[in-house]
């Protein structure tokens, strides 16, 4: 059987990261084939060259064995690719049929938009994916799984031949879930060929005809589901070669400092409770979604929790602003660093001095020559390159934003610090350094959170590793047990290997 | 202490202070205001008198008293547009008391407290609930002046006591009037507020980045609250000296200040979408607009003029640094 779309040798790098590597991919009439990786792993990259929004640096895409280029979201749509992401891109204002021909509306002989040829075609394409919506009603007062419902009839009517489906999944309650399956099978009877991203494996090997994982950016291999076990599918994914040297650690934990108990919040998570030690570096790992941030932000005090205690050192402590949670000795290094971390128009060191302002004045009035004083104590611990104290944070790199942030919290003297996806989007260099500087905090007898998707830092870091799901605490995984394989299991609610 | 330090040093500044305030709007606005005094010298004979030239700070020292915490609060990435209201409202209460038989003391703690009522009001509807100030305070801007209006009707009241005229119309030394020391003493004590304390800091952060600056542990929605208070209560300090001078309450007093004072503000190099500028600025921009003001007066040059050219002014001062940038 000849693929309907066929991608070879793809390349495509952002500064300082290729994101995909030479990878391909081959999608047939009438099969769902199953993309898997680690987040990370460039499927999102994927879907956005297929889309037309990125556009590869090497490598040739062909429909039906021709050589074709995107050189546009438009052109991928007209040459019959579509997307339904994550996030579906609709319009809460709109009618149902208004969102499905948004662009591409049929029109009268006088070049206006024909309303009874969009509602009879609506109709008909929701018909044909088996829904019943009227195509009046207003988007916004429809379900989650009802758009999608819609998302897919719009796909449709741009008479698309592949379809990428990138973890619809995702918000979906279990019974939505099964319908979406039974309307995969629908496109799969009228001949689509399918791309189908997802993290469960359960649902890899309930809908897919076909798989092709990647790691790291590169293709790591195809093939049937049939011939596949969920073994091999974990080993593929994230057996890697060891590319990344972790800092030796002295793992001396002492008595415990933080202990959380019966955390619950209305709708991000539930039960969750641990106890945080004294030297200790303990890992957060899960899929993005898992409600983990969500509870470290709680713990900082920026969303309040229902139910639950946070004590440190044996005294309880109420936690309802940053504020307070500084004072605490609890502090949080956001994963959004651009909103959350840096203030880009204030200099380095009043970025750093910003939450000990009451140590660095007299009386309420600023110190300058005691904040340099304390700025450059601590950005010279973390190897701060920059041209003078008083530059601008946002000139700097990624990176170098990073140690800033993170100098800003060693500054207070912590007791705790949250790590929230430390290294994401840094340099291979920045990201070494902050690594060393984390053994060397625990070492010092800091308490360490790191928050992390990404397995090797996981594992090369942590003394404890807490893997969430779906907003609770479903597995801690200690000593020989911590291995990528357990991890991955645990996160996708899967069965631990015999 | 640690392993990775490579005990280079970064240095704390690499231009000087010097430099750098040579370099910054406030020195445009230095050179622009000695040109406008310089013109104005040899425009008219009458200009360099010193007794005209103190009846000329009239024409700003009131607004630049509310522009200082209007300065703070845009940088802080808010605004309030109410202020004129205020005054009408803070002085329709003095007149209220003072008809009730209140001395001059009891007149200010009225005037104070229902600038202090007004502040309160506008922070807690945009820190307390976390409404839009523009909407906000459009909103108060009719109500406050609304209140005088029906107080008032087409009354006014006059007839205010002995004693209350010197907030105006009072000279402290020789040409320096009551309002004209009380403004650079302001200046100073606003000055410091910004530039030189915690709190000023926090303003900063807020403005260049409200959430990274609650992630720091700054109280963002107290700062917010204390700032739109700051503006109210300057607003009465401003009311108490305009009533004195006028001797009388009219609800349509101050009418249109608001706009200078924004307009005063942001022709002193604060951006107007919060994050930056400063005090030195605004006081430039006072004195420049006050001496514009004032030579315009002197060659009997229409008041529609004079609106015309502040207009291009503010225009001006936002255009042509972005088009110098290029972009």
């Amino acid at each position: 059987m000849k693929p309907v779309l066929s991608l070879r040798g793809i390349s495509k790098s952002f500064p300082g990261v290729k994101a995909l590597q030479g990878v391909q991919i081959d999608l047939f009439a009438g099969q769902v084939t199953a993309l898997i990786g680690e987040n990370g792993a460039g499927k999102s990259t994927i879907v956005k060259v297929l889309t037309g929004i990125y556009q590869p640096e090497e490598g040739t895409i062909e429909i039906d064995g021709k050589p074709v280029r995107f050189a546009t979201a438009q052109d991928a749509q007209r040459a019959g690719v579509t997307a339904i992401h994550q996030e579906t891109v609709l319009f809460d204002e709109l009618s149902v049929a208004e969102n499905i021909w948004l662009g591409h509306a049929p029109r009268t002989r006088l070049g206006l938009i024909d309303r009874r040829a969009m509602r009879a075609g609506a109709q008909r394409l929701l018909a044909s994916i088996g829904a019943t919506l009227n195509p009046d009603l207003r988007l916004g007062d429809l379900g989650i799984a009802s758009k999608h419902l819609v998302a897919i009839a719009r796909a449709l009517s741009t008479e698309a031949r592949v379809v990428i489906l990138d973890e619809p999944t995702a918000a979906l309650s279990h019974k939505e879930i099964n319908e979406l399956y039974d309307l995969v099978e629908t496109l799969k009877a009228q001949g689509k060929a399918i791309l189908f991203i997802s993290h469960k494996f359960d649902e890899v090997f309930r809908i897919a005809d076909r798989y092709t994982v990647f790691r790291d950016g590169q293709f790591i291999g195809a093939g049937a589901i049939a011939d596949a076990t969920e073994g091999q599918l974990v080993q593929m994914m994230v057996g890697r070669s060891v590319d990344q040297i972790f800092p030796q650690r002295s793992h001396n934990i002492g008595p415990p400092v933080l202990t959380v108990v019966g955390y619950n919040h209305p709708t991000e998570f539930a039960d969750i409770g641990f106890t945080l030690h004294r030297g200790e570096i303990l890992g957060f790992y899960g899929l993005v979604g898992a409600g983990r941030s969500e509870v470290m932000q709680a713990l900082f005090g920026i969303t309040t929790p229902s139910k639950g205690a946070v004590r440190i050192d044996d005294q309880v402590r109420v936690i309802r602003s940053t504020h307070e949670a500084i004072a605490a000795g609890i502090v949080y290094v956001p994963e959004d660093r651009g909103r959350q971390g840096a203030i880009r128009g204030l200099p380095i060191f009043q970025n750093v001095t910003l939450p000990s302002l009451t140590r660095t004045s007299r009386a309420g009035f600023l110190q300058l020559a005691e904040e340099f004083r304390l700025s450059r104590e601590y950005t010279q611990r973390l190897d701060l390159r920059a041209s003078s104290l008083d530059q601008e944070l946002g000139l700097l790199s990624g990176g170098n934003q990073q140690k800033v942030v993170i100098a800003k919290w060693l500054a207070t003297k912590p007791r705790v610090i949250i790590l929230d996806e430390p290294t994401k989007g840094i340099d291979i260099g920045s990201k070494a350094a902050v690594h060393e500087f984390m053994a060397e905090l625990a070492a010092e007898g800091l308490a360490v959170i790191m928050v992390s998707s990404e397995i090797p830092e996981v594992l090369g870091m942590s003394d404890r590793v807490i893997v969430m799901r779906e907003g609770r605490i479903i597995d801690e995984v200690t000593g020989a047990r911590m291995t990528p394989e357990t991890l991955v299991r645990a996160a996708a609610g899967l069965a631990e290997a015999a | 202490m640690t392993g990775i330090a490579t005990g280079r040093t970064i240095p704390d500044r690499l231009q000087s202070r010097t430099y750098r305030a040579l370099r910054s709007w406030e020195t445009i606005l230095l050179v622009v205001a000695v040109g406008v005094f310089v013109i104005n010298s040899f425009a008219s004979p009458h200009f360099l008198n010193a007794w005209n030239l103190s009846d000329a700070t009239f024409n700003f020292t009131e607004k630049a008293m509310i522009a200082f915490a209007m300065a703070m609060l845009i940088i802080a990435g808010e605004i309030d547009l109410s202020v004129a209201s205020i005054i009408a409202l803070v002085s329709t209460a003095m007149g209220l008391a003072m008809q009730a038989g209140a001395g001059v003391p009891v007149l200010i703690c009225v005037g104070l407290f229902t600038g202090l009522v007004c502040g309160a009001l506008n922070g807690a509807l945009v820190a307390g609930m976390g409404l839009p100030s523009i909407v906000v305070t459009i909103g108060t801007m009719s109500l406050f002046r609304g209140i005088s209006y029906i107080v008032l009707g087409d009354q006014a009241f006059t007839g205010y006591p002995d004693g209350f005229d010197f907030f105006g119309q009072g000279y402290v030394w020789w040409v320096f009037s009551f309002e004209l020391v009380l403004f650079a003493v302001l200046a100073v004590v606003f000055w410091l507020l910004l530039h030189r304390t915690n709190f000023g800091r926090a303003v900063y952060a807020i403005g260049n980045n409200a959430t990274a600056a609650q992630f720091s542990g700054i109280r963002v929605a107290r700062v917010r609250f204390i700032l739109f208070l700051l503006t109210g209560l300057m607003s009465a300090i401003a009311a108490i000296c305009l009533t004195s001078r006028l001797g009388s309450t009219r609800p349509s007093i101050a009418t249109g200040f608001e706009l200078e004072v924004v307009t005063m503000v942001v022709l002193g190099g604060v951006n107007i979408l919060g994050g930056s500028g400063s005090i030195p600025g605004v006081v430039l921009a006072a004195l420049i607009m006050g001496m514009v003001t004032f030579g315009f007066g002197l060659l009997n040059v229409p008041g529609i003029v004079m609106s015309i050219f502040l207009g291009l002014l503010l225009i001006g001062v936002i255009a042509v640094p972005r088009l110098l940038r290029g972009k």
